[in-house]
């Protein structure tokens, strides 16, 4: 089993690389005495200075790469954001999907760039430029965590692992759920960031996605009366136990009991 | 007070005769005469030994109190330790045992002869001389062949009872028939204006059991203008909506994933995926694989929409549903 | 006491001069000698919690409603199997210990079968006079494969049903008859007759136990009547006359330790770490399935195959010859049987050693035996880890479309580069063990000759031929 770690580490090596890649190259551009500035005027300089270069100035998108590259160098290219209401900022800013590096990169939940009062500023400003969609108010704890699983698993956990681990789709990374707030899941099952299908009301009625958010957060903490949960990805961590531990005490016990060479 | 002190010291000087005596007894023979080599003996191994074994014995009674204790937290926990513990001392106590407290002399003999050539010899020899009163040897062999693979035959053929074996045709059916409507989990038909682009609907032949393998199938919509579907599909895709098998056509699983782009031009193309071995198949071009270890595409189930609006058959799958087999021809469905 | 016991045994059976036979057998000792013991300890620790998961398992796919004391599942349409194994994990006591070291005691089986084959791989272990016992080896090998995949997917529970659907696709795979044996163990279509379930467990609980259980009858039996293989540890131990510690008093305890070690690592395994923790897979349906989805880990290396064959069907026009799942289900496992049971005959015929072998290679002795070996382990456990590229793109983000290229090439490569690797050690450490062969020899010499005091050189002989037959 020696030569498993190989892989691993080439991945691990990979994988630093790959997150040197998801901070904006140039940082956060801000304006000056930011307390001063009223809310509205606030979220239009940070989104122009930050979130222009992709969707365009008053957040019109941009449809095709852009010869003149936007602030920080990057190369623009991004949907529109009329329409999209608080809902889909809200998502994307708070879990720190946005901003991205590369317009072509998968967003993923990073280190949020913005402070509380920025946050509103720019979730206020991109709800302004057209109706949205406001900000969803779930309330998991009228839900129905056995219904909730029954709806995971046929619409969920094809990608995001039965008990929400996370997953893979070919192309990308599927995140797991642990981080996950009620608001956050209610926001992505209706918006369907980046390659995630958005599920409707037709769909997924609210009261169905309340019991899918009670099952998610009772899947952040399972039942884990068998002990060491090891991750609730069964089968490989469950390998890795046995070779890891249980192979290693009982080789571990044949070489107590038995002669080894040149002993 | 008194007595009990004597009876102490009396009992101890019984126990200490015995052991004299057993010590005695223990080197009486002279080495040569034993089987058993002599060695010393090792008092302090004999009482890692005792702890040892006490020590097994109050885990293992910790594991029968534990058992008897309703509502106890984490009892599987505890139960998992202290048997463990309990079978682990034993274990420690039982190779203890074997380093110090027994004689583990390695001893020398001869390895078993490797062949007995005269045996042999005889054996061969028991079955000719048998077999000297037969003259068509060979005819009887091949009569006792025939006589074996028969029965042999006739034995095993019962087991063509356990299911369809020989006649293969059940591997294409599917309940799917033109005009039969798409149904949910719940018998509710799909109206074709519920059904949106950038999401996925599992959906079932309505009055048909759900849980076979060729029953569910994956809606999805896409804009029609994007679609290219191989030739003699056209009319199967109302306003852009399609379905397809929901079991992979590699190894049988669920197509539990479909991925969609929010943003078409920089992210990947819709596609529907497996689960088990991530084949990935293209709905615009009717299922064709792009990616994974599927062998040929998702079958495609025509729709059509009914006057009332709702989604229903066109006619069967354009191919078998589920993993091939020698002999599956691609475009056939019954 | 001990006296009457055997008096009155014997007397009955005349059984003491093979009591007395059998308590001085010897057992040479080395640590890598007890890997089988391992495996023998975990089948019984796997018999024995068996039995005890038997008299609560309803091995019936007939649908019913959960209600019980997990509550998430309150209320969920599941089949009775699924149940009964909820059930067991939550309402009776001791219930989850016993599925769990049984699930534990299943990984750690296979797990020591592999090392111990690949000790007697390795030390040449498998030549004249023990063909059969290694063949019987093999068999088991396999034959526990099944068996445990049998174990998992009588369950019902989501990942179960996954697993058996792969399973039928391999079964359909199989050219000239694949469709015809799949009907016939399935009972039907995907997902079979509800008899299946039934099928299944009988040959979990029945069949394949008793086939395992005789294999091991034979297998110890084969090894008692030609007795244990050895290493050269000490002066006396040759092809002819074996060295070890007999059966009692000396390797009695040492080989119930270790049986008692088994089974407290399964044990503690059993109550702390979860396994197979089916309440929260939920049950399974046709049409539904999970991301990262997995085999226990013994039939991870086939779906690893699995994964990394390209995406084609073998065909003529329309007509499909060999499907797909073939390849990396079933292909690719008769050809690591193929290749570990045809190589005692492969080796016979490249070194034209034809002898009974009783004294073991080590590693180094045989350069190219073990460089086969490492690189053909090479080659399975890289397909090995491929089945878990999926995890590692959650866990480490690369990107599974290029892991899966780069092990497609590297499953060819890498072996070829351990094989040669290998090989240049093997010989570097056997030469160096020569030089230090000759060295001590030319010493002794020497002060041999000092001893007798005549002024003549001590002159090394060749060293050549020191080790092996």
């Amino acid at each position: 089993m020696r030569k498993r770690h190989l892989p691993l580490l080439v991945l691990a090596a990979l994988m630093v690389t790959g997150l040197a890649h998801a901070q904006p190259p140039a940082g956060i551009a801000r304006p000056g005495n930011e307390a001063s500035i009223p809310l509205l005027s606030l979220g239009a300089q940070l989104f122009a200075g930050n979130c222009a270069s992709c969707h365009g100035s008053d957040g019109r998108g941009i449809s095709a790469r852009d010869p003149q590259r936007g602030a920080g160098d990057i190369e623009g290219i991004g949907p529109s954001l009329r329409g999209v209401g608080a809902r889909a900022a809200d998502f994307y800013l708070r879990t720190g999907r946005m901003p991205l590096t590369r317009a072509d990169e998968e967003p993923n939940r990073e280190l949020v760039q913005f402070d509380g009062r920025e946050l509103h500023a720019l979730v206020a400003y991109v709800a302004s430029l057209a109706p949205g969609p406001p900000i969803p108010t779930p309330q998991p704890q009228i839900g129905s965590v056995p219904e909730g699983l029954e709806l995971f698993t046929t619409h969920c956990a094809g990608c995001h692992q039965v008990v929400a681990e996370g997953g893979i789709i070919t192309g990308a990374r599927v995140p797991p759920l642990d981080k996950s707030t009620p608001t956050e899941i209610a926001e992505a099952v209706r918006i369907g960031p980046y390659l995630m299908p958005a599920f409707s009301t037709k769909t997924i009625s609210d009261s169905d996605l309340n019991s899918i958010i009670a099952y998610v957060q009772s899947a952040k903490h399972p039942d884990d009366r068998g002990g060491w949960g090891i991750g609730h990805i069964g089968p490989v961590p469950e390998g890795l136990v046995t070779w890891l531990i249980a192979a290693v005490a009982v080789v571990a016990a044949c070489l107590v009991i038995g002669k080894r060479l040149g002993s | 007070m008194r007595q009990l002190r004597a009876l102490v010291i009396a009992l101890l000087g019984v126990l200490r005769l015995r052991r004299t005596a057993k010590e005695q007894q223990h080197s009486s023979k002279g080495d040569d005469e034993r089987i058993v080599a002599s060695a010393p003996p090792n008092r302090g191994s004999e009482l890692v030994v005792v702890a040892l074994l006490l020590a097994a014995a109050v885990c293992a009674v910790a594991f029968i109190v534990f058992y008897a204790i309703d509502d106890l937290p984490s009892h599987t926990q505890l139960l998992g330790l202290s048997f463990g513990l309990a079978l682990a001392f034993a274990a420690a106590a039982l190779i203890v045992t074997g380093h110090r407290l027994v004689v583990s002399e390695e001893i020398a003999e001869e390895y078993p002869e490797p062949e007995e050539p005269e045996e042999q010899e005889a054996v061969v020899e028991i079955v000719h001389e048998s077999g000297d009163r037969l003259t068509r040897k060979r005819l009887l062999g091949a009569a006792a062949g025939a006589a074996g693979t028969a029965i042999g035959l006739a034995a095993i053929t019962p087991a063509a009872s356990l299911g369809p074996g020989i006649e293969t045709k059940s591997l294409y059916d599917t309940p799917w028939r033109r005009g039969r409507r798409l149904v949910d989990d719940k018998g509710k038909a799909y109206a074709a204006t519920e059904i949106e682009q950038g999401t996925f609907y599992t959906a079932f032949p309505e009055n048909a059991k759900p849980d076979t393998i060729g029953a569910p199938v994956v809606v999805v919509r896409l804009d029609p203008a994007a679609l290219q579907l191989p030739a003699g599909r056209s009319g199967w895709a109302p306003q852009g909506i399609m379905a397809f098998s929901k079991v992979c056509t590699h190894a049988g699983c669920a197509i539990a994933l479909y991925r969609k782009p929010l943003f078409p031009p920089v992210q990947p193309r819709p596609a529907l995926l497996c689960p088990c071995h991530y084949s990935t198949f293209d709905p615009a071009k009717g299922g064709e694989v792009i990616f994974g270890p599927a062998g040929r595409p998702l079958p495609q189930l025509p729709l059509t929409v009914d006057g009332r609006g709702e989604l229903r058959a066109g006619g069967n799958f354009s191919g078998p549903v589920g993993p091939s087999w020698w002999g599956v021809r691609e475009d056939q469905a019954s | 006491m001990i006296r009457r016991a055997v008096r009155f045994l014997d007397q009955r059976s005349g059984a003491a001069p093979l009591l007395r036979k059998a308590l001085r057998y010897l057992f040479p000792d080395h640590w890598s000698f007890l890997l089988g013991e391992v495996a023998l300890y975990a089948f019984i620790v796997l018999v024995a919690t068996g039995v005890y998961l038997t008299l609560f398992f309803e091995p019936s796919l007939a649908k019913t409603t959960y209600h019980g004391t997990y509550a998430p599942l309150e209320g969920v349409s599941v089949s009775e199997a699924y149940k009964s194994v909820v059930d067991l994990s939550f309402d009776v006591k001791a219930g989850l210990l016993l599925r769990q070291t049984h699930h534990w005691a299943a990984d750690v089986f296979v797990a020591s079968i592999v090392l111990h084959v690949m000790r007697i791989f390795f030390t040449g272990a498998f030549r004249k006079p023990r063909g059969i016992t290694y063949f019987v080896g093999l068999l088991m090998l396999f034959t526990t494969l099944l068996e445990g995949y049998l174990g998992y997917s009588i369950v019902d529970d989501l990942l179960s049903g996954m697993g058996l659907a792969i399973g039928y696709g391999v079964a359909l795979s199989i050219p000239f008859v694949g469709a015809n044996l799949a009907l016939l163990i399935w009972g039907g279509p995907y997902p079979g007759a509800p008899v299946f379930e039934s099928r299944m467990y009988i040959g979990h609980v029945f069949l394949f136990p008793i086939l395992i259980g005789t294999l091991i009858a034979v297998h110890l039996a084969l090894v008692a009547s030609r007795h244990h293989t050895q290493f050269r540890m000490d002066r006396r131990a040759s092809q002819r006359t074996l060295v070890g510690v007999p059966m009692f008093p000396g390797q009695t305890p040492r080989s119930l330790g270790l049986m008692l070690a088994v089974a407290a690592v399964l044990f503690l395994l059993g109550g702390l770490i979860q396994i197979n923790p089916i309440w929260l897979w939920g049950p399974y349906e046709v049409a539904q399935g999970t991301n990262g989805a997995q085999p226990d880990w013994y039939l991870g290396w086939l779906i690893g195959a699995l994964r990394l064959v390209p995406g084609f069907d073998l065909r003529i026009g329309d007509y499909t010859l060999v499907p797909n799942p073939f390849w990396g289900g079933a292909l690719f496992p008769l050809i690591v049987l193929a290749v570990l049971a045809l190589f005692p005959w492969a080796e016979r015929r490249m070194t034209g050693d034809h002898g009974f072998h009783n004294l073991l290679d080590r590693p180094r002795d045989a350069p190219g035996r073990t460089a086969f070996g490492a690189a053909f382990m090479t080659w399975i456990l890289l397909i090995f880890v491929s089945g878990s590229a999926d995890r590692a793109t959650v866990f480490f983000g690369a990107s599974y479309v290029a892991q899966i290229w780069v092990y497609r090439v590297a499953v060819w490569v890498v072996p070829v580069v351990v094989f040669f690797v290998t090989r240049s050690i093997c010989r570097a450490l056997a030469r160096s063990d020569e030089i230090e062969e000759d060295a001590e020899q030319a010493e002794e010499e020497a002060r041999a000759a000092a001893r007798r005091s005549r002024p003549q050189a001590a002159v090394a002989t060749p060293g050549e031929g020191t080790r092996g037959p």
